[in-house]
C-alpha cells in the first residue's frame, strides 16, 4: 500500500490543514504505516463474524422525550472567539 | 438543432424532452425535545443561541442520547409509506466542515437507514401515480446561519444561531419516478398531508419544517438511462417548487437542444428572479467520510416494536376520503376537499357527530368557514363561535327557522366574537317568517303594490317574478324563505 501525495493534500483539505511539502511528506508516510497495518488486518478471515461497529452489546440506548435544562445564551457564547451580539460571529459563509 | 431551440416553450421541450425528477423531502419532528440532548425542539422565537446545551453546541466530552419518540415517529412515517422496518439500523457521522454544525459533522443515517423500499400513490390529472420511496431515516437539523449586510457578496461576517441544531429531522428519499412539475407537486402535497395526519411534522414551507429539494435530469423519451442530474434547492412553498422546476427543464432542454452538456451542480431557486442561480460551493464533489457514529449503539427494532407503531398509525388522509364518501355519502371532490388539512377533517367529522347533515357541515367549512378562518387568520377552533356554535347554526338553517343569507350574515358577527345563534335569533326575531297566514297576507300586499310587475309576469315576461319575490323578501327583513314565496306568488298568479 502506498498513499500519494495528492490523498494526503486532499485528507489535509477536508480536515481544513495547511500543510508544507515537508509535512505532507511526513503525514504520508505516517498514514501509509497505519494503513499498512490495517491492509494486515484484513488478512484475518472474518468470513464467519457479523460486521459491527459497536462490541459494547447495548442497543436501543434511548432517552424518553423529556425536556431539560439549557445553557443561558452568555455561557452558550462563553467560549466563543468571536461574538456579535447573542450570536457566534464566523468568516463570511458565501452559499 | 435548430434555430428556435434557444427559445423554445416548456411544452416544446416536453415535446423532445422528458423530465426524470425526484425530490428529497426533509421534515422536523414534532417532539418535545431534540435528537440527542433534552433543549426543547420548538426553538421558533427564541432568542438566538438560548435553546442550547453542551451536546448541541457540540462541547468536548458529551455524549448524545437518542429520543426514542423521534425513533418511533420516523418508523411512523415510513409505515404510513409502505415502507419495510429493517431489524437493525444504527446512526453515522457525515463529516463536513460548516459553521451550521459545531462538531464538524452531522449524526444522520448512512447504509442502514430505520426504513426502505416504500412508495406513495396519488393521482394527476386523472391518472394514477407511483412514486417509490427510497428510504426514511432519521438524523439532526444544523443550526442557522445569517449574513451580514444586504448583499452577500460583500458580506465580511456570518453570524450563526445554534438553536435549531439538533432538532430531530427526518429525510425522505424518493425514487426519480417523478415525470412533470404537477406530479412533484402533488407528491409533496400528499406527502405533507400524510405527515400532519400523522401528528409528526407541522408541515410549514415557509418557516422551513417541511423543506423540499429537487433532483431533476431530461432525457430523451423512451430512454431508460439517466441524463445528468441538477440538484435544486432554497424552494420555500409548493408553488416555488413547480415554477422552479418548469424553469429548470426548459433552461436543460434549451442547452441540450444547442448540443451543449449539463453541468452536475446544484442550483438556488430564486423567488424574485423566477430563475435558479448554480451555487458555487459545490465545484468539487462532497467527500462526506460516513462512518458508524461511535456514541450510539445501533437500534435493534423488533416486529412487536413495529407492531405497536403500526397499531397506533393514526387514519391516513386517504383512507379517511375514502371512508367520507362511504359513510357520509360526500362526493369525491367534497371529500378530497374536506380531508385537505387535518383541522377541517376534523371539524368536519365533529360537526356530523353533533347532528348536522353531512353535505351542509362540507359546504359551509369550505365555504364562508374557510373564508373567515383566513381572512380572521383564526381556525375554527380558536374562534369565538367554536364548532359547537357553527353546529348550531347550520342547524337553525337545516330545521328552516332561519335563511342562509341570515346565517351567513350572523356567522360573520358571531365568528370572533362568539354568542349562540339560537339565542340571538330569538332575541332580535331573526327567525324565518314561516307562518303561512303571515307570509299570504304580505304576498297579497305585495302583489297589490306591484300592478306593473303583475302585468309583465302575466304578459309572458318570467323574470318580472323576481321583482315580486324581491318584493316580499324586502317586507320580511329577509327573513322568508326565497322558495317558499316564489311557489306562493305563483299559485297566486295563476291563471
Amino acid at each position: 500500500m502506498t498513499l500519494a501525495r495528492d490523498q494526503v493534500t486532499h485528507v489535509a483539505m477536508l480536515a481544513r490543514l495547511g500543510l508544507s511539502d515537508e509535512e505532507v511528506e511526513r503525514y504520508r508516510q505516517q498514514l501509509d504505516a497505519i494503513l499498512s497495518h490495517v491492509d494486515r488486518l484484513q488478512q484475518v478471515d472474518t468470513s464467519q463474524v457479523g460486521e459491527t461497529a459497536q462490541v459494547g452489546g447495548l442497543v436501543n440506548a434511548w432517552r424518553e422525550d423529556v425536556r431539560g435544562e439549557c445553557l443561558p445564551a452568555e455561557k452558550a457564547l462563553a467560549n466563543a472567539p468571536k461574538r456579535r451580539g447573542d450570536h457566534f460571529e464566523v468568516g463570511a459563509i458565501q452559499e | 438543432m435548430t434555430a428556435t431551440s434557444a427559445v423554445s416553450t416548456l411544452d416544446q421541450v416536453m415535446e423532445r424532452w422528458e423530465p426524470v425528477i425526484g425530490l428529497e423531502v426533509h421534515g422536523q419532528l414534532l417532539t418535545q425535545s431534540k435528537m440527542f440532548c433534552g433543549c426543547s425542539a420548538d426553538y421558533i422565537g427564541s432568542p438566538p443561541n438560548s435553546n442550547t446545551c453542551p451536546v448541541c453546541l457540540g462541547l468536548p466530552g458529551v455524549l448524545p442520547v437518542m429520543n426514542r419518540v423521534a425513533v418511533e415517529y420516523t418508523v411512523r412515517s415510513a409505515l404510513a409509506l409502505n415502507c419495510e422496518i429493517p431489524e437493525r439500523s444504527k446512526f453515522d457521522r457525515k463529516n463536513y466542515f460548516y459553521p451550521d454544525l459545531p462538531k464538524g459533522y452531522q449524526i444522520s443515517q448512512w447504509d442502514m437507514p430505520l426504513s426502505l423500499n416504500g412508495h406513495l400513490t396519488f393521482t394527476v390529472d386523472g391518472a394514477e401515480v407511483r412514486c417509490g420511496i427510497t428510504r426514511v431515516h432519521l438524523e439532526e437539523d444544523t443550526g442557522t446561519l445569517q449574513h451580514a449586510g444586504d448583499i452577500l457578496q460583500q458580506a465580511r461576517s456570518s453570524v450563526v444561531d445554534l438553536n435549531r441544531a439538533g432538532v430531530p429531522l427526518m429525510e425522505i428519499v424518493g425514487e426519480p419516478d417523478l415525470r412533470t412539475p404537477a406530479q412533484a407537486r402533488e407528491y409533496l402535497v400528499r406527502l405533507r398531508q400524510i405527515l400532519v395526519y400523522i401528528g409528526v411534522n407541522d408541515g410549514n414551507l415557509e418557516q422551513g419544517s417541511f423543506r423540499c429539494d429537487a433532483n431533476i435530469s431530461l432525457r430523451k423519451h423512451g430512454e431508460t438511462g439517466l441524463g445528468v442530474k441538477v440538484e435544486v434547492k432554497n424552494m420555500n412553498s409548493f408553488r416555488a417548487v413547480h415554477r422552479a422546476l418548469e424553469y429548470e427543464i426548459v433552461r436543460q432542454g434549451r442547452l441540450l437542444d444547442q448540443g451543449q452538456t449539463i453541468a452536475q451542480e446544484t442550483r438556488g431557486w430564486v423567488e424574485a428572479k423566477g430563475a435558479t442561480i448554480s451555487q458555487r460551493s459545490k465545484e468539487y464533489a462532497h467527500d462526506y467520510r460516513y462512518f458508524p457514529e461511535p456514541d450510539l449503539p445501533p437500534l435493534h427494532l423488533n416486529a412487536e416494536f413495529v407492531d405497536r407503531v403500526r397499531a397506533a398509525l393514526p387514519e391516513l388522509p386517504q383512507q379517511l376520503a375514502e371512508r367520507l364518501q362511504r359513510e357520509n355519502g360526500l362526493s369525491a371532490y367534497d371529500a378530497a376537499t374536506v380531508t385537505a388539512e387535518r383541522e377541517d377533517a376534523r371539524a368536519f367529522e365533529s360537526l356530523v357527530a353533533a347532528g348536522v347533515p353531512a353535505k351542509a357541515a362540507a359546504n359551509w367549512l369550505m365555504g364562508e368557514v374557510a373564508r373567515l378562518a383566513r381572512e380572521s387568520r383564526t381556525p375554527l377552533p380558536g374562534s369565538g363561535l367554536g364548532l359547537e356554535g357553527l353546529a348550531s347554526l347550520i342547524k337553525l338553517v337545516e330545521a328552516g327557522t332561519i335563511n342562509g343569507s341570515t346565517a351567513k350574515e350572523l356567522l360573520e358577527e358571531l365568528y370572533l366574537a362568539g354568542g349562540d345563534p339560537a339565542a340571538v335569533v330569538e332575541e332580535r326575531g331573526l327567525g324565518q317568517v314561516s307562518d303561512q297566514a303571515e307570509l299570504e297576507r304580505l304576498v297579497d300586499a305585495v302583489l297589490a303594490e306591484n300592478p306593473a310587475a303583475v302585468a309583465d309576469f302575466q304578459g309572458g315576461k318570467e323574470q318580472a317574478l323576481q321583482r315580486l319575490v324581491g318584493g316580499v323578501m324586502k317586507a320580511t327583513r329577509g327573513r322568508a324563505d326565497a322558495r317558499v314565496v316564489t311557489g306562493l306568488l305563483r299559485d297566486r298568479l295563476a291563471p
